[in-house]
């Protein structure tokens, strides 16, 4: 592809434009992501964070905007089909704030599901694979469990190791830990960090600002539907210049 | 009490049990699976954001309600001949209750479906399903669930209902005790019978629902 020295990001989004109703969330976002970096998007409620999340794998589908992971480029003003947003949605696994587990499925079968039932690759290579993720998340001996006997924090980390089952090439993570108990936060936000340094692409939405001062490559603050800053986070976080980026940190860091 | 009820009840159970087991028991089987198949489509019509098709399935909906069940049956048994079309007394009956099941069920498994959190499609597609892997796979097992207590419902008045069919000539529990009750006058007797059968069967089918529910609630945290 690129012989650019700096290299040509995994990702790429240029002025993405949503609208719910009369209310406007994004206007126009642009966002590029260096593969094997870790993005973070940070702001208050309604700014916009999420939906950007959410439309990198098109489970939100904005009126305009390009999203471009890898070689799969889908302009949303021009309306693609069904088949194309499924192409983009198969470049990346997708963790949710709700796990969202298939609650009548086996730990493992929640982590064969995509690859058996879709990609329809063959059961013991996939199962086999599916074993190893499990061990990777630490959960190696709930395998044979269902969702509910799980803590939090467990079922969070089955819910990433079923989208790293799908071997997508971007991870997305929205809000991972947001839902959780605070004593289960570290086992989530550990698994995060471990495959940040195995070199995982990494785009999370999150109000864990620790986490994105040790772990991110950049942060993202987003306000009223744009950018409002961004850089790497000892200056987005540490230095914000913008005012309402300080006052957010400031609101987050000492709630009282 | 007449003399000779023991001897009577004792002679009318057999034919009875098997008014039972070959008509109200086969028709009731017949018509609740052929209904839920087609409460399914009209459910997935319903929801399907096709405006022409969920047009197509709430008129069809309301058609059913709103007539009566019995006269349903007569149209199509005693209306259809005069349009040339002509169907045996069992076929009719298993039609009529087929498509009016399938009216009522509807709005259960739309309902049903309905009820399974907009995420599980979310997260079934961010796993690469597609529409009909999602319902397969991820949505109507969890809707089942929802659906058992008020599809056992519409079982239950279904058991009933095929009662109906003694009208059209349907040879089922019903029409049973009319034709052995009509030559020896013991109406009360073989009704009071009949009756105990429906019971039985609507027993059974209760206790099942109670284990059928069990089996579903294994997966969801208390």
């Amino acid at each position: 592809m690129s012989t650019d020295p700096a290299g040509s990001p995994l990702l790429s989004v240029r002025g993405l434009q949503k609208r719910f109703g009369t209310n406007h969330v994004l206007r126009g976002v642009d966002l590029d992501v260096q593969p094997g970096s870790v993005t973070v998007l940070i702001g208050p409620s309604g700014s916009g964070k999420t939906t950007v999340l959410r439309a990198l794998n098109a489970l939100e589908v904005p009126e305009s905007g390009v999203v471009r992971v890898g070689e799969v480029t889908v302009d949303y003003a021009a309306r693609p089909d069904a088949r194309r947003l499924a192409r983009l949605r198969a470049q990346s696994g997708m963790v949710f704030q709700g796990h969202y587990l298939f609650p009548h499925m086996s730990v493992l079968g929640n982590v064969t599901a995509g690859p058996e039932l879709v990609q329809k690759r063959p059961r013991d290579e996939v199962e086999a694979e599916a074993r190893v993720l499990l061990a990777q998340v630490g959960l190696a001996d709930k395998a044979d469990q269902h969702p509910f006997e799980l803590s939090g924090g467990q079922q969070q980390r089955v819910g990433i190791a079923r989208a790293l089952a799908i071997r997508p090439r971007l991870m997305l993570f929205d809000e991972p830990t947001s839902s959780l108990d605070p004593e289960l936060v570290g086992e989530v936000l550990q698994v995060l960090k471990q495959l940040a340094s195995k070199g995982w692409t990494m785009v999370v939405v999150t109000h864990e600002i620790r986490f994105a001062q040790q772990v991110a490559d950049q942060v993202l603050f987003l306000d009223g539907g744009v950018v409002l800053e961004s850089g790497p986070p000892r200056q987005v976080l540490a230095h914000p210049r913008h005012e309402r980026t300080q006052q957010f940190l400031r609101r987050i860091l000492d709630p009282l | 009490m007449p003399a000779g009820t023991g001897e009577l009840v004792g002679d009318a159970a057999g034919p009875l049990l098997q008014g039972l087991v070959l008509g109200t028991i086969p028709l009731t089987a017949i018509s609740f699976v052929l209904g839920v198949v087609l409460a399914l489509l009209l459910a997935l019509m319903r929801l399907s954001g096709v405006r022409a098709l969920a047009v197509i399935a709430r008129t069809y909906v309301s058609l059913v309600r709103g007539t009566p069940l019995l006269l349903q049956l007569f149209i199509i048994f005693y209306g259809l001949p005069s349009l040339g079309v002509t169907i045996d007394p069992f076929p009719s009956a298993v039609i009529a209750f087929t498509l009016n099941v399938g009216g009522y069920a509807s709005e259960v498994v739309r309902a049903a479906i309905l009820a399974v959190p907009r995420g599980q499609w979310e997260a079934a597609s961010t796993v690469g399903m597609g529409y009909t892997t999602t319902l397969r796979r991820v949505v109507l097992p969890q809707a089942t669930r929802v659906a058992v207590p008020p599809l056992s419902n519409t079982l239950i008045s279904l058991v009933k209902d095929t009662s109906l069919a003694s009208t059209i000539l349907v040879t089922e529990l019903l029409r049973k005790a009319q034709e052995l009750a009509a030559p020896t006058f013991e109406f009360f007797t073989l009704y009071t019978v009949a009756a105990g059968y429906y019971w039985v069967v609507c027993l059974v089918l209760s206790f099942s629902q109670a284990r059928l529910e069990r089996r579903f609630d294994r997966y969801v945290a208390a």
